[in-house]
């Protein structure tokens, strides 16, 4: 059966549907991330997108349960030049996900680089393409989204009650990478939906504040708890984490013309002179600066990729150290966190 | 952290001649390396030994050494030239063993010459296996369980099978696959007897398991990244040069990969490099995921040329830069321009590699694949999806024959899944421009479908344009598109949107390349393809070039102002010509695969530039040729055309044996031979030529420019095999010494007659046959020929630059190129063959070409250039000692010639008893040793062979007949390494050699140009 991508410009490509049927509304956007397919759909921060793979074959290695971010897909759809079945076409199509092959997915990212990211519809099997782009100029552009509440965990857990260091998570869409580093570098993890109180994480010895989707500046009561932890308790952002950080230290955040969305950017560490290749998806960025605390910078855009504010033992970065999919090279920014939030809480 | 400001000028060494495992990714190295380094100012100095190289000419370095590459010839060249550093990281093993030995001779630290790129103690820990071992187990990664073994007693207790490993040796060579405790103990001796430290590594056998490869690049400030990844479709067991390689990997999950990924970052910092690339072999268990680091090159390799053409990603560039001191972040990314190349690539398409053998030129040999490599090229294709990278890969190799390739059982499922969809096609008017469309995403070529579907590759491509469907072309940038890039490096696939097609209004040329390297049509079509972009670029073209090898210097990016990466098939060529539009195709560079092309392309309305390919087939059609020959009264052997046996029995009687049968259209005198009688002729099944076989004749090679009306001799060369070897197998002297005034007149004579006869506009090539006065014409090929690199070095006139003038319409005499200059020294040009890589193949050199590579030397005199020129090619020639000598009975009365000067030179003969008394009657005194089919007392001529008794075998093979006794001497020979000519005019030329050569101090191409300029 075939089917199509309509985006907000009118621009369409074709392409044969994989999975499931129906329609999927989005933001399209594209990572070039070579593996780890199934990370990428089932990563929160991915809500409300449809997920263009630069890589042409996807599917190769089938999938596994343990790869998952998340318990489930949240790209909305996902579009490939050539998927590969039945593994990962069947889990798909059980979860409801619309999935294309056979498009041209360079001439779709070329168009969404030059444009920047737009909406747009992704119809498995037949349908009106006018009424496809009606329907993706009708849906709500990504910038001023706030998506977090949506895919944050509804009530607190524990997700690892040994360790010689306490952390809270709070979860704005967090991957389980994040959770499995932290407890793999010895902290007991417990995670907490975005709306938790500055008082009930500040007596926790570390507060990590994850990734999630959507715009970070709507995100006004999350940003203000962050304020307020600022000073108080250590604190680790990332990815979305990052910007609420940033914001709350009076940084401005600003839409990516498309994004940065892939396993191979290059990241300067202002302090070493090291170059860190990272795992990227982000949509929204730190605008450029001088600032002392910005320690990491990225080397395509000089967007702020790190964050460090010593006296008050909060810091944060704008990739993904945790990796899944993506680099090991940032696994001991992790590491390092919990070493320190440790030593600070034994001493 | 910037440029060094310390350094000043930097030698860099390449990897000599062409043999199997060591091929031209080196020049394609050497000569990104070199180029960065002229930018940043660096004097810089060469030292290769390969002339059809592009690195070493004179306008690539501020002085290039042709010289050979041992202690001696570098060392002699470092003191010359005292260089602040020495970079040995771009020349292959080659480069990197010399580097170890120059150091370890105190040579570097005598001449205070800083080793830059690998350090001496980084080359050991990466060759030597205990010390990598320990390296590797420090970071805590396995290599497979081993055992370095140095005799044959410390092999009890090891467990088969097992991997037998030689140290120091190219391609893996002398090593092998073992299952019994008897091959066990063969393979440990012959892996002792290759290895210059006579150690072996016995090791715990991973065969079958998943094979890796990642390409490696860190900077002082150890950011590393890591440039592609390669996956080995034929498993663990084939070494990779055979393999069948993919790359991005396809098989691994994120989890897996980044594994592989953390233990390439740590294999190069426990090693060591601080300032380079390395290329990090893995073999992975598929079910469990055990890992075991296989081997490391902390330098650029095969591997890294391909990752760099698969990628967009200049390895050897970028390495060369950190060597000088720059870190990845200063370095730019080319294709980006904007973004460091602190960054790793990333693919939106699938590149495969295909290795290329020649079995067929090696009768006898084993063809079984394992971890010693026997492939002599490479193809890559690049496709949108894997299958149709795959198959462009596999037909870019242009075989001559069937095909032998099929994919291995124990392959991963995902690639048998792949590759198990079969061509299914109907009638081709069933087709329908989905089903075409369809089918080339799947990578067929319409000669694929025409024979599925019972027409010709014309209806299909007829067909198939009917219903619209078109290839399109996609960029390499190494980004997949995230950043903007100018990159003019394409690629074609279907049924997408075309990107970046060609605009403005310069005149244009189509340069066609020559494919995977053969023996036959290697890299010296490549050096004339490289210099045509670099002369139409500087006449104001815009070159474009096809070609499909990633080894080469014409697939740099850089070369020309857009590169296909695309197979030589008319289909491909025919749709880049539509894409071009070009004012001219230029054929007549890449050895024989363009001529294949001609007609078609003709056909299709496109100018051929330079030389029509009417002349093509003027030269090649004997017919047409001989008739051209009568009647400008020109000479040629006695010749016919047979169709079947009785015919061919007819002409040979006619003409008289010996007569030289082959196929026409043929490069490196594939399926050629010399019969001497009825019996040799065997049976005939498809049109042969047949010459009358001019014996004892010296054969003169002539390369000359012509523009239709007048010609310039570029180079009169003489071969030092008489005529019957074929002439890439034979050494070649410049300027020729055996011609009288009058041969060379009347050949110079020849050429400038039949240059316009032939129509002749670009090169051409004449081959001569001198017999009793006699001058005859034996072949003319009007096309760059394997010795126009040789002849532009040795004279110092680029003949590739004159050709494309001409063919951009200037003439002949305006060229300014001064005639019949008489040169100041002597060149020698000496092959390399591959015979010790194909065990059970007879090394006899005859009319069938088997050369790999080549290698050239000059000197003063004759003598002392041929001796450097075998000492460049690997075979010194021994300066006393033992010579064996057993000749045909042909060649009984000349022997005695060489034998009384080698016994006048304090040589102790030795023979067999034909050749014994022979020279005994001529008053010699010799020593006889029985034959190993003769029975007797004492040791037969191998044994003493293979006992390192003899320093020189000279030994000639009969016409025909069993060559049982000759084979067993000239293995032995080949094994214990022991110079062994196989014609009695080598053997007269080496002899002259030893007795005459002199001590003659290096001189670079540059200032020998320069005298033989001011002499002119």
């Amino acid at each position: 059966m075939s089917g199509f991508l309509a985006l907000e410009d009118g621009t369409i490509f074709r392409g044969e549907t994989v999975a499931a049927d129906g329609f999927a509304v989005g933001e399209a956007v594209f990572t070039t991330a070579m593996t780890g397919y199934q990370e990428i759909v089932t990563d929160p921060s991915f809500a409300e997108q449809l997920i263009c793979f630069t890589a042409t074959m996807v599917g190769n290695y089938g999938v596994a349960e343990g790869r998952s971010e998340s318990s489930r897909p949240h790209a909305r759809a996902v579009l490939m030049r050539e998927a590969r079945g039945p593994g990962w076409t069947d889990w798909l199509h059980e979860r409801g996900i619309v999935a294309l092959s056979g498009i041209d997915t360079r001439s779709l990212v070329l168009r969404l680089r030059e444009a920047g990211a737009l909406r747009g519809v992704v119809v498995a099997g037949e349908g009106s393409v006018e009424q496809a782009v009606e329907v993706a100029r009708a849906h709500a552009p990504m910038a001023g989204r706030t998506l977090a509440p949506a895919v944050s965990t509804a009530r607190p857990y524990v997700y690892s009650d040994a360790g010689r260091a306490r952390v809270a998570v709070v979860d704005y869409g967090c991957k389980r990478s994040i959770l499995r580093r932290l407890a793999g570098a010895g902290a007991a993890v417990t995670v907490f939906p975005h709306d938790v109180t500055a008082d009930e994480l500040r007596r926790f010895d570390g507060v990590l504040l994850s990734n999630g989707p959507g715009d970070p500046a709507p995100l006004v009561d999350e940003i203000a708890v962050v304020r307020e932890l600022i000073g108080s308790v250590p604190i680790l952002g990332i990815c979305l984490g990052h910007q609420l950080l940033a914001i709350a230290a009076e940084h401005t955040t600003y839409k990516l013309p498309f994004g940065h969305r892939g396993a191979n950017h290059p990241v300067v560490d202002r302090t070493s002179g090291r170059v860190l290749v990272t795992s990227q998806n982000h949509g929204f960025a730190v605008t450029p600066s001088e600032a002392r605390e910005a320690t990491h910078v990225s080397l395509y855009d000089g967007t702020v990729e790190g964050l460090d504010f010593p006296l008050e033992h909060a810091r944060s970065v704008q990739f993904h150290p945790e990796a899944g999919p993506g680099p090991h090279d940032a696994w001991p920014i992790i590491e390092t966190w919990v070493e320190e939030v440790a030593y600070a809480e034994a001493a | 952290m910037p440029r060094r400001h310390d350094l000043e000028s930097i030698c860099l060494i390449g990897s000599g001649p062409i043999v199997i495992g060591q091929a031209c990714e080196f020049d394609y190295a050497g000569c990104q390396a070199l180029k960065v380094l002229r930018e940043d100012g660096f004097r810089t100095i060469v030292v290769n030994s390969n002339p059809a190289t592009i690195m070493t000419d004179p306008g690539f370095a501020d002085r290039t050494y042709l010289e050979p590459l041992d202690l001696e010839g570098v060392t002699d060249v470092l003191a010359r030239e005292r260089p602040g550093a020495l970079l040995p990281t771009m020349g292959g093993q080659t480069a990197l063993n010399l580097a170890r030995e120059l150091a370890e001779a105190g040579v570097l630290a005598d001449l205070g010459v800083e080793l830059i790129g690998a350090p001496l103690d980084v080359i050991r820990r990466a060759e030597d296996r205990q010390l990598f071992r320990t390296a590797v187990r420090g970071c805590g990664l396995q290599v497979p369980v081993s055992r370095i073994v140095t005799t044959l007693e410390e092999l009890g207790g090891v467990s088969l099978p097992a991997v037998v490993r030689p140290a120091f040796t190219l391609g893996g060579h002398g090593g092998g696959f073992v299952e019994t405790v008897e091959t066990l103990h063969q393979q440990v001796e012959r892996g002792i007897a290759e290895s210059p430290i006579d150690q072996v590594l016995v090791e715990e056998s991973v065969r079958g398991w998943d094979e890796f490869e990642l390409e490696v690049v860190r900077d002082r400030k150890d950011n590393v990244v890591i440039v592609c990844s390669i996956e080995n479709i034929d498993p663990m067991g084939v070494h990779t040069g055979d393999s069948v390689t993919v790359a991005p990997q396809m098989t691994l999950s994120d989890h897996a990969y980044q594994e592989l990924r953390d233990a390439a970052a740590a294999v190069i910092r426990a090693v060591g490099v601080e300032c380079g690339g390395s290329n990090i072999q893995f073999a992975r268990e598929r079910e469990t995921g055990e890992l075991r680091v296989i081997e490391m090159n902390p330098r650029v390799s095969r591997s890294s040329a391909l990752a760099s053409k698969a990628t967009g990603y200049p390895i050897a560039k970028v390495a060369a830069k950190l060597a000088v001191g720059y870190s990845l972040d200063e370095i730019p990314n080319d294709l980006t321009g904007t973004t460091p190349a602190s960054f790793e690539p990333t693919l939106d398409y699938v590149v495969v590699k295909f290795p290329r053998f020649a079995f067929e030129k090696f009768p006898g040999a084993d063809t079984t694949l394992g971890t010693q490599m026997k492939s002599v090229g490479e193809a890559m294709g690049i496709g949108r999806t894997f299958v149709e990278a795959f198959r462009k890969a596999q037909r870019s190799r242009e075989l001559d024959g069937r095909e032998t390739w099929a994919l291995d059982e124990s392959a991963h499922p995902w690639f048998q899944g792949e590759l198990a969809r079969e061509l299914d096609v109907g009638g081709l008017d069933d087709l329908v421009a989905d089903d075409f469309l369809r089918l080339k995403r799947e990578g067929w070529s319409d000669a694929e479908i025409g024979a599925r579907s019972a027409a010709t590759e014309d209806d299909v491509r007829a067909r198939r344009r009917s219903c619209g469907v078109r290839p399109v072309y996609r960029r390499v940038d190494s980004c997949a598109g995230e950043v903007e890039a100018a990159s003019t490096y394409y690629y074609s696939t279907w049924g997408e949107a075309d990107e970046a097609p060609p605009r403005g209004n310069a005149p244009r040329v189509v340069i066609l390349g020559s494919g995977p390297n053969r023996i036959g049509q290697g890299i010296e079509f490549d050096y004339c393809c490289v210099h045509a972009a670099q002369s139409f670029r500087a006449l104001g073209y815009e070159a474009v070039m096809v070609n499909c090898n990633p080894e080469t210097v014409s697939t740099d990016y850089d070369t020309s102002d857009r590169l296909y990466f695309e197979p030589l098939g008319l289909e491909e060529v025919l749709a880049i010509c539509e894409r071009e539009r070009p004012d001219g195709v230029a054929i007549q560079f890449g050895g024989q695969t363009p001529l294949k092309l001609a007609r078609g392309l003709e056909t299709a309305g496109f100018r051929i530039m330079g030389t029509p390919f009417d002349a093509v087939d003027l030269a090649e059609d004997r017919e047409r040729f001989g008739a051209l020959l009568a009647r400008l009264g020109i000479r040629c052997p006695e010749w016919g055309i047979a169709g079947n046996a009785s015919e061919a029995r007819a002409i040979a009687t006619r003409i008289g044996f010996p007569v030289l049968i082959r196929p026409s259209y043929v490069l490196g005198g594939r399926a050629m031979r010399v019969c001497y009688s009825v019996d040799d002729l065997g049976a005939v099944d498809r049109p042969v030529l047949i010459d009358r076989f001019v014996e004892s004749a010296i054969e003169i090679d002539v390369d000359a420019v012509s523009d239709g009306r007048d010609t310039f001799i570029g180079a009169v060369m003489q071969h030092v095999e008489e005529a019957g070897v074929h002439s890439g197998d034979s050494a070649c002297v410049l300027p020729a010494p055996s011609l009288s005034a009058a041969e060379d007149a009347e050949i110079r004579s020849i050429v400038e007659t039949l240059a316009p006869a032939l129509g002749v506009v670009g090169l051409l090539n004449v081959q001569f046959a001198i017999s009793e006065d006699a001058v005859y014409v034996l072949e003319a090929n009007p096309r760059a020929s394997r010795t126009v690199p040789f002849a532009s070095k040795a004279t110092g006139v680029n003949l590739v630059q004159a050709a494309c003038r001409v063919m951009a319409g200037e003439r002949v005499s305006k060229l300014g190129l001064a005639e019949g200059q008489s040169l100041e020294h002597v060149s020698v040009k000496a092959a390399v063959l591959p015979f010790a890589r194909f065990p059970g193949a007879d090394p006899v050199l005859g009319p069938e070409m088997r050369a790999t590579g080549e290698v050239m030397a000059s000197a003063a005199d004759l003598p002392t250039a041929f001796a450097k020129a075998e000492r460049a090619a690997g075979r010194p020639l021994p300066i006393a000692g033992t010579a064996f000598l057993s000749v045909r009975d042909a060649d009984k009365r000349a022997v005695v010639d060489v034998a009384s000067k080698l016994a006048a030179l304090g040589f102790k003969l030795l023979a067999t008893a034909g050749t014994a008394e022979t020279l005994e009657t001529a008053g010699l005194e010799v020593e006889r040793v029985r034959k190993v089919t003769e029975s007797g007392a004492g040791p037969s001529v191998v044994d003493l062979i293979r006992r390192g008794r003899c320093n020189l075998v000279v030994n000639t093979p009969h016409g025909s007949g069993a060559r049982t006794d000759g084979y067993l001497i000239r293995e032995a020979a080949l094994v214990a390494r022991v110079p062994c000519i196989t014609t009695l005019s080598g053997a007269a030329a080496a002899v002259h050699a030893i007795a005459n050569a002199r001590n003659e101090g290096s001189l670079s191409l540059q200032e020998r140009i320069e005298r033989e300029t001011r002499a002119a």
